[in-house]
């Protein structure tokens, strides 16, 4: 389906909001990938970070706060590290998913780990996935 | 007093939009001194200037203010029409009521009387305006060259071809730069040595080049048209004269250097010719790497030169040249490789740069123009080239494209597929830039026709598994990662201004960019021309630029030189200091702030004076001055001050 | 020049062994590290949002509590507590606004927050404190003829503001290791994220990511990895057991935190408690290179 878009939709008050939470200017991507190529999960997700930069450009928010992208990117910052044109791309990751963890949104439910694993996992690795990924 | 008068433009819309021009002719009709005033839509128009003449002539003007735009643009104009005017152009002042005024302002109110203001300070000034005359001085028919690659080649050959003398300075011991590297040219693939050494011959031929390898330029002083070039010329310790190109040397030569003509792929001895076709013909002993022009610890090919051109006592010496202009062809180098470590360059030897494979694709080359990896001597199978490996990347390398890369690599693929037939190239490119002539047919030719796979995506990084080269990219078209297993991998490394470039620059003060790239005078109208007087530019020096570009840029630059070469003086503003020989105590103080050498205390009558064709007019004798002597012609303390109370009068 | 150690939650359960070999190491090196009080999370993952400042709070409140106890610096083990603290402390200071709010939110603390102590890495100590030359000095038990590759993960050299080392090619652990007598090996994954929390809702990516990490390693010669962070030490060790299970090929790799081998080296005795939180049992490549 095609994507339509208007002169409301770019910049419209989501991508404003996403910009803001993250402090980061998606139009200055040129799309060279190399946030994608540099990501060890792009493999995972259903768009890779330089989609979910050009699709912010084109003001199709909805698209990406319901991504899978959004959950699977683990915040190494290799994107943000490698950008040419400086973009925190993990910064927009954590915005987005952030829009979504405000309104209670999240990904991982604390009652849904089992019992048994509980015990193995270090409280290092419960405590980071609550704070990313629990609305 | 003058009679003046007061011509004030519209620029259509420009400043009448803001300013109120009738209101202004009206309230300025009856300022002192003021004998014509008259507002026009384009003064600069034929018509417009015909205004200011047929007044000159029926009110039987002294002076002229015209009220407009920046001097800058057509201060050269109004003073032509004065002179057709049978006046002396310096009694035409430009109020700038543009720029300095409607463009920066909105208020009429407000702009109409700023503008009131301007044009009174430039009818005070007339008031005291003397006559002048420009200053001249001869011309140094001569030009010299600053670098021997194709830039400078191309730029030394038109002006020498045109009947002036040309002295050339190269930093290498041969001429030739990077293009004598290369194997073949793009778009049209001929070789790059077979189309560049006919010119190196034509050069070292020419009557009038001389030319000094294994030289740099020390200092340039004296001024546009007349300048005194100091060039160190190392030690010949190999006498072009007497070598007879044997090389019996190279042979017994001990020492292994990474040879800089193959880009530290092969070697070369410490004494040896940089490749067959060098210009001058002769071997070059590398002092750095000798094993000492001690004969005790070595002196084995002075004692096998039978032509005894060896001489180890030879020294450094310092030419002195006068010249009148000078062409900058300084080059570039690539964007150093190392400080990319994630694509590995150094760590693994199949990752090579843009300009090894040229040397490995040259027949000259190390490998005689087959293709084999560093590694391993194997011919790859799959090779990936790498654009944009440190361009366009602001945050962490160049900011800017580096321009021929995109082609280059093209060229490079397609010389792989040429030697290596069921070889597979992938290129990893962000956009590919082919704007020029016969390029993009280039490209499409090479993707429809040649099995050349572009992957659009940046790459990320590359690692050694096996003996294969991973890289791991990706390809936003079709939105995959992609690992490919290489057996070599070319970055398409950036290119940077040379590295010898930014010490010269800074001996010379010419202006750069904030990249090191020389700056040229007006980006669009003055694209050859430096900012310092008597300076052009060619060749990537400027920016990054293909062969055919630096050619035709050399071309524009030896042109412009020949009109200065051509011109028998040359003309100097006359707006420059003077000297109140009543006021002068004699102190001397101006003498040394001036920065360009142009005052001298007389040591019979104990006053400074002026070396008019040396004075830039930068003012800084007349505010260093304690006595009041020194004044800048037609901007005397006595104009400034009658300016200065008009603005703070306010009326 | 006060220094205090900032444990962090993981450290006193699943890598003990970290937390006793680094105290026991540091006394050897006579810098004996000297626990900071009262002390709480540090908030774990450092919350990159403009607008957030709630999820500071944990690390500021840890820096301010320090600053009372008056430590000029808190040394840290664990990778993400020291990526986390100096993060968040530069994110304050950077802004006075976020200041001032930190601020009022913490009223009950004894005093304002003014970011006077500094968030080092234990690993930054040793190089340039105690120096790696006097390390070599007191190595009694050389780490012969062992080939480690030092995983860096993420949180030591991302962002790159606040990397230990060249963020694109690091050397500081290879060097240690080098400095231990061992073999430091520069594999090609060292750098790569380990999947990090992903271990909770994604398994199966930390499986994948472990099995492309080891072997990495294993292909460039390692015959262990060292780690200075306990989640990563959870992924590449711990997940070892599914990586087993689905890639049967796959062959297993000790992981070490490098304060273990630093023990060994400098002749402490191996304490067998150690082994039990390991996945992978370390003992038989000790054993085969005589240094247990």
């Amino acid at each position: 389906m095609s994507l339509k878009i208007t002169r409301e939709k770019i910049k419209n008050f989501l991508v404003d909001k996403i910009e803001e939470i993250s402090g980061q200017n998606v139009f200055d991507c040129y799309q060279c990938g190399i946030c994608s190529s540099g990501c060890p999960v792009t493999d995972y997700m259903d768009y890779s970070p330089n989609q979910v930069i050009r699709l912010l450009q084109l003001g199709s928010v909805d698209e990406i706060l319901n991504s899978k992208t959004i959950w699977i990117c683990s915040t190494c910052l290799q994107c943000s590290t490698r950008c040419p044109k400086g973009i925190e791309v993990a910064k927009v990751m954590e915005a987005l998913r952030t829009i979504n963890l405000r309104q209670r949104e999240g990904t991982l439910k604390p009652e849904d780990i089992k019992s048994k694993e509980l015990k193995d996992l270090p409280p290092i690795a419960l405590v980071s996935a609550f704070r990313k990924l629990t609305g | 007093m003058k009679k003046i008068g007061v011509f004030i433009c519209h620029c259509g819309i420009n400043i009448k939009d803001t300013v109120d021009v009738d209101r202004l002719t009206e309230e300025l009709a009856d300022y002192p001194g003021v004998a014509y005033i008259e507002n026009y839509m384009f003064m600069c128009s034929d018509p417009g200037q015909n205004h200011i003449k047929d007044a000159i002539h029926e009110r039987k003007l002294d002076g002229v203010v015209v009220a407009a735009c920046s001097p800058t643009l057509h201060e050269s104009t109004f003073q032509t029409v004065l002179k057709e005017s049978g006046l002396n152009e310096y009694q035409m002042e430009i109020a700038n009521i543009r720029e300095q005024c409607s463009w920066v302002h909105t208020d009429i109110e407000q702009a109409t009387h700023k503008a009131k203001l301007i044009i009174k300070t430039a009818i005070e000034k007339l008031k005291l305006n003397e006559s002048l005359y420009p200053v001249s001085a001869p011309v140094t028919k001569k030009a010299l060259v600053i670098g021997g690659g194709i830039a400078g080649i191309q730029a030394a050959l038109d002006i020498a071809d045109a009947g002036f003398q040309v002295i050339m300075v190269e930093k290498k011991p041969s001429i030739g730069g990077h293009m004598i590297q290369l194997s073949e040219t793009f778009p049209t693939l001929d070789c790059s040595q077979c189309i560049l050494t006919p010119k190196m011959v034509a050069l070292s031929k020419h009557k009038n080049i001389k030319l000094y390898v294994n030289s740099e330029v020390e200092s340039i002083d004296g001024y546009v048209g007349n300048f005194n070039v100091k060039i160190k010329q190392e030690a010949l310790y190999v006498d072009p004269a007497k070598c007879n190109l044997c090389d019996d040397c190279t042979e017994v030569c001990p020492v292994l250097v990474p040879s800089e003509q193959d880009e530290g792929l092969s070697w070369r001895k410490a004494i040896y010719i940089p490749f067959p076709q060098a210009i001058p013909a002769t071997y070059t002993l590398d002092v750095e790497n000798c094993l000492g022009l001690e004969p005790i610890a070595c002196g084995k090919c002075r004692e096998k030169c039978i032509a005894e051109a060896i001489n180890y006592d030879a020294t450094d010496t310092i030419i002195e040249e006068e010249v009148g202009a000078v062409i900058l062809a300084t080059g570039f180098d690539l964007y150093p490789v190392e400080n990319i470590p994630e694509y590995g360059y150094g760590k693994y030897p199949d990752v090579i740069t843009s300009l090894q494979f040229e040397r490995i694709l040259s027949a000259t080359g190390p490998t005689g123009g087959e293709i084999y990896r560093p590694s391993d001597g194997k011919v790859p199978k799959e090779i990936v080239f790498v654009q944009c490996s440190g361009s366009r990347d602001p945050e962490h390398h160049l900011s800017y494209c580096s321009k021929i890369c995109c082609m280059y690599t093209l060229k490079h693929a397609k010389l792989y597929k040429h030697k290596v037939h069921n070889g597979q190239p992938y290129i990893f490119y962000i956009d590919i830039r082919a704007g020029g002539k016969r390029y993009e047919e280039f490209v499409q030719q090479a993707v429809s026709e040649e099995g050349i796979l572009y992957i659009r995506g940046k790459v990320a990084k590359i690692y050694k598994e096996g003996d294969k080269m991973i890289v791991i990219g990706m390809d936003t078209l079709s939105n995959k990662k992609i690992e490919v297993k290489a057996d070599l991998v070319v970055l398409a490394m950036g290119i940077v201004p040379s590295e010898g470039s930014h010490d010269l620059v800074k001996r010379l003060k010419i202006n750069t960019d904030d990249k090191g790239f020389l700056s040229e005078a007006h980006p669009k109208l003055r694209p050859v021309e430096s900012l310092q007087a008597g300076f052009y530019l060619a060749g990537t020096s400027q920016g990054p630029r293909d062969i055919p570009d630096s050619v035709s840029q050399a071309s524009g630059a030896a042109a412009k030189a020949l009109i200065l070469l051509s011109s028998d003086k040359i003309y100097h503003s006359p707006i420059i200091a003077s000297v109140d020989e009543d006021l002068c105590s004699g102190c001397a103080i101006c003498v040394g702030t001036c920065p360009y050498g142009a005052r001298e205390l007389n040591e019979v009558s104990k006053v400074v004076e002026v070396n008019e064709i040396l004075c830039e007019g930068c003012g800084a004798c007349i505010s260093a001055c304690p006595s009041g002597a020194a004044q800048q012609k037609n901007l005397t303390d006595d104009q400034i001050d009658n300016m200065i109370k008009i603005i703070a009068s306010g009326k | 020049m006060k220094s205090g150690y900032f444990p962090g939650c993981t450290l006193k359960t699943n890598a003990k062994h970290f937390e006793d070999s680094a105290m026991q190491v540091m006394e050897v090196l006579g810098h004996p590290l000297e626990e900071m009080e009262n002390w709480i999370c540090c908030g774990t993952v450092f919350s990159m949002t403009t607008d957030d400042l709630m999820l500071q709070l944990a690390s500021i409140r840890n820096l301010l509590r320090a600053e009372n106890q008056g430590y000029d610096e808190l040394i840290t083990l664990c990778s993400m507590c020291y990526n986390t603290l100096k993060r968040a402390k530069e994110f304050i200071l950077n802004d006075e606004e976020n200041l001032r709010k930190v601020n009022d939110f913490m009223y009950k603390e004894d005093s304002k927050f003014k970011g006077t102590t500094d968030v080092v890495h234990l690993l930054s100590i040793l190089k340039d404190r105690i120096t790696f030359e006097e390390i070599k000095n007191k190595v009694t038990k050389p780490l012969t003829d062992l080939k480690i590759g030092a995983y860096y993960g993420c949180l030591l050299v991302r962002p790159k503001e606040l990397a230990i080392d060249d963020f694109e090619d690091p050397t500081i652990m290879e060097e240690l290791v080098d400095t231990l007598g061992g073999e430091g090996v520069v594999f090609p994954y060292r750098l790569e994220c380990c999947g990090a929390y992903q271990t909770i809702i994604e398994k199966d990516v930390t499986v994948k990511r472990t099995y492309e990490i080891i072997n990495s390693a294993r292909n460039a010669g390692c015959e262990a990895l060292i780690t200075s962070c306990p989640l990563c030490a959870f992924n590449l060790d711990q997940r070892q057991k599914e990586t087993s299970e689905e890639f049967l090929e796959f062959s297993t790799m000790p992981v070490f935190y490098f304060t273990e081998l630093m023990a060994i080296a400098l002749g402490l005795k191996w304490n067998k408690d150690w082994k039990k939180l390991h996945y992978i049992d370390p003992v038989p490549l000790l054993k085969e290179k005589g240094l247990i």
